[in-house]
């Protein structure tokens, strides 16, 4: 059982001055989002930029946590599919994730939103801004399917032995003892495609979609304020971003105390 | 209440780690597999709950034959119990959660009966106290008692064991054979592979020796570590008896 070891944080006393070992990339961080507000709040460009850009976050967002759900079940799905015993169901899985994982993003959504979705008669239905969240879900859905199923090989065979022994079944194994076991492996790397997706979204510009990167560009090329512009939506990204990442590593510390076998 | 006939494993149609094995176990019978390693014990036993698909034979299990598709082996192996040479408890729940998990969804019990049948359990293998603890906080004796108390729990017919004490520390394997021996006593049908020969000696009714996946030698233990007959055997005492 390799997972019993939790690792020692060790507090070595080390002879560096203060300065080696404080956190400066913070404050240059803290420094620039100071100096954005600062600016949002007080330069008539920036605010009129920030305006301007910041109503698309509703879009972004919405995005994001769509294209998050539904690559989730889809990952969900495929991950498992690429373990099942069913020669069908493994190969499609495989098929899928092989030629999704192989092709970028940016020409994935052209061919999926503007060729694939018109020829299966679907574009009636969806608006351009759906179109590209399914183009998401779909992308990383693939992506998805191999952390789950990375996540579903690395608990150690013999505790689905176990639970077969017991007279379990297939399904109640994997939803009672293997599937439990694989989160603590699969909800990481979940979390760096959550903040992934988002930055992701920026890619929906091209189809049109009034995100926070295409309102930018449409703000700066009407007022010549690029600078403005594409500084405000950075530093939106940005925000976002590292509010995530802080809320990514307490969730993982959450899980690791959990792993000592404290509740 | 076990009958394996002709029981064949061939692993990547090169490796025959089981050669034409024939095995019979009575009810309350206990059966000790011996032999070196790697020579196709814990595969034999591991053929008889289908952990392993068989290439070729039979098994009948409990009166249903394994090797029929249309057998449904969830239902066969709630009745037969399976300890594990690595202990396999659930490291992400407690002592109590892996005890009671498929009382409750293999026999439909709910949360009280499992709860009470868990506490016998744990009383019969000596650790009631440790109800609520989580594996990873029990030593390895500690573990595979509480792993041959989710199997008891489920009242199975029969108990297999894959070399349950290999993987202890010396100081640990009385606490462990001890359980065994009991149940040994209390007539449980039980197939055992293990190296350890004074618990063969103790509690066999018969010795099996396998040695490159066929049955050498079977017969009462005493005889068997007294008067081997085939050189394999003599060969195989001469190096663990001392």
């Amino acid at each position: 059982m390799a997972d019993n070891k939790a690792p020692k944080k060790r507090r070595v006393r080390d002879s560096r001055p203060w300065w080696d070992t404080f956190p400066w990339w913070g404050v240059i961080v803290l420094v620039l989002i100071g100096w954005m507000a600062w600016q949002i709040s007080f330069n008539s460009n920036y605010e009129l930029a920030w305006d301007r850009i910041w109503p698309g976050l509703r879009v972004t967002i919405r995005a994001t946590f769509q294209s998050f759900g539904i690559a989730l079940v889809l990952g969900l799905l495929v991950g498992m599919g690429q373990l099942s015993k069913n020669v069908f169901f493994r190969n499609i899985a495989r098929t899928y994730v092989e030629i999704i994982r192989g092709i970028p993003i940016l020409p994935l959504i052209f061919v999926v939103a503007l060729i694939l979705i018109p020829l299966l008669e679907l574009d009636k239905f969806l608006n351009f801004e759906m179109r590209a969240t399914v183009t998401l879900s779909v992308i990383y859905g693939a992506y998805m399917a191999e952390i789950f199923r990375g996540g579903i090989q690395s608990v150690p065979p013999g505790q689905s032995e176990a639970g077969r022994s017991l007279g379990l079944s297939r399904r109640q194994t994997m939803n009672s003892v293997v599937l439990p076991q694989a989160m603590r492996a699969i909800i990481p790397p979940l979390g760096n495609d959550f903040i992934a997706i988002l930055k992701d979204t920026s890619l929906l510009s091209v189809l049109g979609v009034l995100e926070i990167t295409q309102r930018a560009r449409q703000f700066s090329a009407s007022t010549f304020k690029f600078r403005e512009g594409y500084f405000v939506v950075a530093f939106i990204y940005l925000l976002l971003t590292l509010s995530l990442s802080v809320l990514l590593s307490v969730l993982e510390r959450r899980m690791t105390r959990d792993r000592k076998g404290e509740r | 209440m076990i009958s394996a006939r002709g029981l064949t494993k061939t692993f990547n149609k090169t490796i025959h780690a089981v050669k034409n094995v024939d095995l019979e176990v009575d009810a309350g019978e206990v059966v000790v597999i011996v032999g070196p390693s790697g020579s196709g014990k814990s595969t034999v036993l591991r053929c008889l709950n289908l952990l392993e698909i068989p290439t070729e034979g039979e098994v009948v299990v409990d009166g249903f034959d394994l090797t029929d598709p249309s057998t449904d082996i969830d239902s066969v192996r709630a009745e037969v119990g399976m300890v594990f040479q690595q202990f396999n408890l659930f490291p992400h729940l407690t002592v109590l959660e892996n005890i009671t998990l498929a009382l409750k969804k293999v026999r439909g019990k709910n949360k009280k009966e499992a709860s009470e049948i868990a506490m016998q359990q744990l009383t019969r293998v000596g650790i009631p106290e440790k109800v609520d603890s989580f594996p990873r906080q029990l030593s390895g004796g500690q573990q595979q008692r509480v792993a041959i108390a989710r199997s008891l729990a489920m009242e199975p017919k029969i108990m297999l064991f894959d070399e349950p004490t290999s993987a202890l520390d010396p100081e640990m394997v009385k606490e462990v054979l001890d359980v065994m021996l009991k149940l040994a006593a209390d007539g449980m049908t039980m197939v055992v592979v293990t190296h350890e020969m004074g618990f063969a000696k103790a509690a066999a009714d018969r010795l099996v020796f396998i040695d490159e996946g066929e049955i050498v030698e079977v017969g009462l233990p005493e005889e068997i570590f007294n008067n081997p007959t085939h050189q394999r055997t003599k060969d195989f005492f001469n190096k663990i008896l001392y």
